[in-house]
């Protein structure tokens, strides 16, 4: 069954168009990377999945609900969870706060219980658990932005290119964590130029350029594809 | 090196005699219809070279200067020490602020009736800064326009008792709620802005209600105010000589005690006093609730606290107009101890004091805003002596605040969450 369903969205700024007309399907379970250059409009997809900009045609359904024209704090609240590009962390609460912070909506019993299992995801955290967020090295600030996501319990989880600025070793933990949450049972729509990384992980894959979708295969397809490996793997 | 310091120094202190001698060196005297220029004594003309000589050598040495102003002690004595724990900290503030209210209570029993007063004026601002904290200090959304839902208040008050002869307790929620309307009404536009943008609107908003109110001559009496406002009743008792409304009695006749006209300044105070506490409790609260939380997450990020479902409208709007009702509430009081209101008391400058008691006492922190409240009023008071220098003296004081303690007087501490889990 598919979780989100994005069916010819069309998105402008102002009187630029963004996006093209673009459709993407992500199911149940799966992990689907969406890869494009600088400039394709990945992150526009993804801010028009939240609803910032909202899209100026077509649909976007998450979860068999018709989502296009609802406002962004109700499509954030129904199971979708993002962890917006450059981390976004608010660096002068503590790790704990930025992690209730996530779970606002939530009740006090729930909280505890995701914050459990965030602290079991990322031991680091707990560690730090005190300190400022801003005061953390971007491994972990990127860490505290994905367990504040989680802190929801999405059924779906949104990574808006969560290897931006981190050290190879660091990308490799994040990436297992990502892989780890789909064993979670979590969908996972992963945004990234960091393409043979994200590739690799994913079940299937989508190549956008300059506001449309080019191609759209399984991420091993992909990989192989000798187009994708020219322009995004460096030949 | 030393040549560039030297002629930098001297071109300081050359501007310093342009720019001090015409002013201080010449008098205007009127001799019948005529006016002459006459020379200024000796004693300034040496004075105004020897200010120049101290800005030349200040220049010259600046240097040294600046280091030896590094060497001095820190102006925080407890800096050295161990910072307190988190839980000790709050029960110290806590404290703190029950005995200043204590104090507060006998404190118009000892002093004269000027200080009386003046202590109302004192709480009232008070009651402003808590109210512009939420906004500002919380929120981080920059108001420049707070001086209108003070002015909201204010007039609601003065009308309704002009036109339907309502007392001061009817006006009080009234004039909060309107002006918490109002609040409301300018979050709307402003909810897409930020920063430099907001501050601009917010601004003009506040000059559109003084300006409406000074040529709405029809309604508002214009620049020539509203006046014989009436004060506050104890239970139907007035404070007056003689009692001007039907039905009420007089308060020394009911008690009878002589006539004081200092029953009504203490009264007022103690009026002010219990809705000061009020607003610092209530806002207390709102900062422990969600809203609070939420309030703190739109400042520190936007658009991190919108992915997490935040609806930016609600936490704005909500800011908004919690800090207009309680500008509503000073606004009431202020009216009530005037007697007489005109917009010449709504004016930009009144804003800009109030954000200067913000800022000056540490954005967020309530104790710390309510020492910089009690400084910022009392302060150009103390400095009535030096007359037309004592607004200079106010500004330098605050620009060297902001040089030594740019957090303000006691940045705010957050108030931490802990949740208690099972291990």
């Amino acid at each position: 069954m598919s979780m989100l369903v994005l069916e010819d969205v069309h998105t402008h700024y102002g009187k630029i168009e963004a996006l093209h007309g673009v459709s993407v399907e992500v199911n149940r379970g799966e992990i689907v990377s969406l890869i494009g250059a600088n400039g394709a409009g990945k992150t526009t997809l993804l801010m028009t999945v939240c609803g910032t900009p909202q899209a100026s045609s077509g649909r976007i359904i998450l979860e068999g609900r018709d989502i296009t024209r609802e406002p962004t704090a109700r499509i954030m609240r129904s199971g979708l969870a993002i962890v917006p590009e450059g981390r976004r962390i608010f660096s002068g609460l503590t790790v704990e706060e930025n992690l209730h912070m996530g779970g606002f909506f939530n009740t006090k019993s729930e909280i505890r219980k995701s914050l459990d299992h965030v602290y079991e995801l990322f031991p680091r955290l707990q560690e730090r658990e005190h300190q400022r967020a801003g005061t953390m090295s971007g491994g972990e600030q990127q860490m505290l932005a994905i367990g504040r996501a989680l802190m929801s319990r999405p059924s779906m989880i949104i990574l808006d290119e969560p290897s931006l600025g981190l050290a190879p070793l660091v990308i490799k933990q994040i990436f297992e964590i990502i892989s780890h949450l789909r064993d979670e049972g979590i969908t996972v729509f992963l945004v990234e130029q960091n393409a043979h990384q994200a590739l690799n992980l994913a079940d299937r894959g989508y190549v956008l350029e300059t506001g449309k979708i080019r191609l759209h295969d399984t991420g091993k397809n992909l990989l192989a594809n000798p187009d994708v490996q020219n322009a995004y793997l460096g030949g | 090196m030393a040549a560039k310091n030297y002629r930098h120094a001297l071109f300081c202190a050359i501007v310093t005699l342009i720019i001090s001698f015409p002013i201080l060196g010449f008098n205007l005297e009127a001799k019948g219809i005529s006016v002459t220029l006459t020379g200024a004594e000796t004693s300034t003309v040496i004075a105004v070279v020897l200010a120049a000589v101290a800005v030349f050598v200040f220049q010259a040495y600046r240097d040294s200067f600046t280091g030896l102003l590094g060497k001095l002690p820190r102006l925080n004595p407890l800096a050295g020490r161990e910072p307190m724990e988190q839980a000790k900290k709050a029960k110290l503030e806590s404290w703190i602020l029950t005995g200043i209210v204590v104090l507060a209570l006998f404190w118009p029993f000892v002093v004269s009736r000027g200080s009386v007063d003046l202590a109302t004026l004192v709480l009232i601002y008070i009651m402003l800064a808590l109210g512009l904290n939420v906004v500002v200090g919380l929120a981080g959304l920059l108001d420049l326009g707070y001086v209108a839902f003070y002015a909201v208040g204010a007039y609601t008050f003065a009308l309704l008792s002009q036109y339907t002869g309502i007392s001061f307790w009817m006006a009080l929620p009234i004039g909060a709620l309107l002006a918490a309307l109002f609040g409301l009404m300018l979050g709307f536009p402003v909810l897409r802005l930020r920063g430099d943008y907001l501050a601009i609107v917010t601004l003009g908003f506040g000059e559109i209600i003084r300006i409406l109110l000074n040529n709405w001559t029809t309604l508002t009496g214009g620049p020539n105010g509203i006046g014989g406002i009436p004060e506050p009743t104890l239970f139907g008792m007035e404070f007056g000589r003689r009692v001007k409304e039907e039905g009420n009695t007089s308060f020394h006749e009911t008690f009878g005690i002589a006539y004081s006209g200092e029953h009504k300044v203490i009264f007022l105070y103690l009026i002010a006093l219990v809705l000061a506490v009020i607003t610092a409790l209530i806002i207390r609260r709102f900062m422990r609730m969600p809203v609070g939380r939420a309030w703190e997450a739109l400042r520190e990020d936007e658009i991190a606290a919108r992915s997490l479902g935040l609806s930016r409208t609600a936490v704005k709007l909500s800011a908004f107009t919690i800090g207009a009702f309680f500008a509503g509430f000073a606004g009431t009081v202020f009216a009530s101890k005037q007697g007489f209101i005109s917009p010449e008391s709504f004016v930009f400058l009144e804003s800009a004091i109030i954000l200067a008691i913000v800022v000056l006492g540490g954005m967020g922190s309530q104790l710390g805003v309510i020492l910089a409240a009690i400084a910022v009023t009392i302060l150009p008071e103390l400095a009535r002596e030096f007359s037309e220098y004592r607004m200079l003296i106010f500004g330098a004081a605050m620009v060297l605040m902001m040089i030594w303690r740019p957090q303000g007087l006691l940045p705010m501490r957050r108030i931490h969450i802990k949740l208690n889990r099972q291990e």
